[in-house]
């Protein structure tokens, strides 16, 4: 055993087998990005939706949502959230956190203005028409 | 211990210990605030509390596995460190920033944290584990640095063993791996297929080359068995890991709006992932049988042989039941990944850090192990938070699976809240779970104060008085 398969061979199927699968990654990466504008209609990344995600990223939102099964599991997907509530309701809902229900899950309060909540149901209302493979099961999320 | 500068791993070491213990703690917060929402609110909202929870846990794996570096890397070279001062001022660079971006998270509300470092300039902040802001990130950076350069000059002025060859290199691959951190895209499906680089090519890649690096250490330290067939065996382990790891990050890619070859890419590649490690439990074993002494640090034996099994367990077991694409269709984002990511990080990161602190702590307070007092505390702490994070394990796919059956299955799906409600159980014994948890961990560091001291030179003592 120790003469037929010596420890420079294991070596070398490391070094190949990373070398060989990384390639193959790099390849599927490429078209994986060519894909992606398409199925996530990259061409309605308005100003508004950009400056909506960056108030979800600054404010930490999956740390307590998810937002296509990522994120923290303490609240509710905010990828089809659009879909399930509605522009109104969102809007809404963020306004009157946090709701002080004993016992209930608490929302912090943000202070967003008018316009901010605007362009975060803009984001919102584009992630929700992303080709995901057809994930979520259904609008619960 | 057979050089001088190995001693500088020892603070890296300590605070390791006392991060893993905030780490718990934050955790039991969070974990709490699942059964009582109110809790601690507006304070510390569960945002800040599993940010903090789950920063403190890569602050505290990256401070062991740096404290395994200075003390490996010159021990493997036959040689002193580079430079022990470089590493000691790391240390404490490491250790302030890391401990100011935890206050800040506490104190700061994030927005304001983003406004104050120049998020907007260079947005990274707001993604998970990736948090810190920028300024964090950057020193992250710089202190991956002056490792890589303190022990790659170690490692070129000494002896070259394919050991100290993986570690190090795998070294350059976690500092190389977390550049994607600063690369956030406006694109949300391209800035999470991004962020998997840094997130699965940590835990499920180049983590997984350290940990077969501090096992196969620990193995040829304690068992003398000859470094060839170790060596062998490692690059055989490493080579499954990045051959079923780099395409199984497929499965990650299933339902974030990438393309559909990823479902079966993913999951053909990604069942295989378990393979490196029922490979690793097999290694251990077998050297541990094959030993040519008896180590009088049985406590060390314990972690390094229970690592491979609960890694397999954690990362293997319970990766494999949510890696298939049609059933992550219903465990995606639910607390049944939460059951996987608990089992093996700890099985696997979390508790090869403690088997390296295990057999390098009692060397590095100058004894060849601790006494059988001290052990017998701490390998009853390996024992009550095994059993507590599979418990906690258990608990989390409890709930994972009501989630799949009351929200996303049947024609008249519940609301996630209505849901979480029906999980209310799981999630009580999971906090239990939690604290039986901190109970071990606080077991396992009442060990170090244990005195007394075990070996041959007590043995020979014991024999001439």
């Amino acid at each position: 055993m120790q003469q037929v398969f010596t420890k420079a061979m294991a070596r070398n199927i490391f070094l190949g087998g990373a070398v060989f699968f990384l390639a193959i990654y790099v390849a599927l990466s490429v078209d994986t990005w060519r894909q992606i504008p398409v199925r996530d209609h990259a061409s309605e990344l308005s100003a508004a939706v950009r400056h909506g995600k960056y108030l979800v990223d600054s404010n930490n939102c999956i740390g307590c949502h998810t937002v296509n099964g990522e994120g923290a599991y303490y609240a509710p997907e905010l990828g089809n959230v659009y879909t399930r509530r509605g522009p109104d309701f969102i809007k809404q809902w963020i306004k009157i956190q946090p709701t002080g229900v004993p016992g209930r899950r608490q929302m912090p309060h943000f202070d967003f203005s008018d316009a901010e909540l605007n362009d975060l149901v803009a984001y919102l209302q584009w992630l929700s028409h992303i080709d995901t493979n057809h994930w979520p099961p259904n609008a619960e999320g | 211990m057979n050089f001088r500068s190995q001693l500088v791993a020892k603070p890296y070491f300590v605070a390791a210990l006392a991060l893993f213990l905030g780490q718990i703690l934050f955790g039991l917060i969070a974990g709490f605030q699942y059964v009582d929402g109110t809790f601690l609110f507006p304070a510390i909202p569960f945002s800040v509390s599993r940010m903090v929870h789950t920063n403190l846990l890569i602050v505290w794996l990256l401070m062991a596995f740096m404290g395994a570096a200075y003390f490996i890397v010159p021990e493997e070279a036959q040689t002193e460190l580079y430079s022990p001062r470089l590493a000691l001022a790391t240390f404490w660079v490491f250790l302030v920033a890391g401990a100011l971006t935890i206050l800040a998270y506490l104190l700061v509300p994030y927005s304001d944290l983003a406004a104050a470092t120049g998020n907007a300039m260079l947005p990274t902040m707001g993604r998970g584990y990736l948090e810190q802001p920028l300024p964090t990130k950057v020193g992250i950076v710089l202190v991956a640095l002056s490792l890589l350069f303190n022990i790659s000059m170690t490692l070129f002025k000494g002896r070259r063993t394919s050991l100290n060859v993986i570690l190090v290199g795998a070294l350059w691959g976690l500092a190389l791996l977390f550049l994607p951190a600063f690369y956030f895209p406006e694109d949300t499906v391209k800035a999470s297929y991004g962020w998997w680089w840094v997130v699965h090519g940590w835990v499920e890649g180049d983590w997984e080359l350290i940990l077969s690096a501090l096992l196969g250490f620990i193995l040829i330290k304690m068992t003398g068995v000859d470094r060839e067939i170790v060596e062998k065996w490692m690059y055989v382990i490493i080579a499954m890991t990045l051959i079923s790891g780099i395409i199984g990050i497929g499965h990650h890619y299933y339902y974030i709006g990438a393309p559909e070859y990823w479902i079966w890419l993913g999951s053909v590649f990604s069942a295989i992932e378990p393979i490196p490690f029922i490979m690793l439990i097999v290694f251990s074993i077998r050297m541990l049988l094959k030993r040519r002494r008896e180590n009088p640090n049985q406590a060390a034996m314990l972690w390094a042989l229970g690592t491979p099994i609960v890694a397999f367990l954690g990362a293997g077991l319970w990766g494999a039941m949510i890696t298939l694409a049609p059933v992550q269709y219903y465990a995606h984002g639910s607390n049944f990944t939460a059951a996987h990511g608990h089992l093996a990080f700890f099985g696997a990161y979390a508790m090869v850090s403690l088997a390296i602190i295990s057999y390098a702590m009692p060397l590095l307070r100058g004894r060849v192990a601790n006494g059988i007092a001290a052990q017998r505390w701490e390998m009853s702490g390996f024992w009550i938070m095994v059993i507590s994070m599979l418990a906690i394990a258990l608990a989390l796919s409890g709930a994972g699976i009501v989630t799949a059956f009351s929200q996303r299955m049947g024609d008249h799906p519940l609301s996630f809240m209505d849901t979480q409600a029906q999980e209310q159980v799981f999630f009580w014994l999971r906090e239990l779970a939690g604290v039986g948890f901190l109970a071990g961990l606080l077991a396992y560091l009442v060990s170090f104060f244990v005195p007394g001291e075990a070996g041959y030179d007590a043995a020979v003592k014991r024999a001439l008085s």
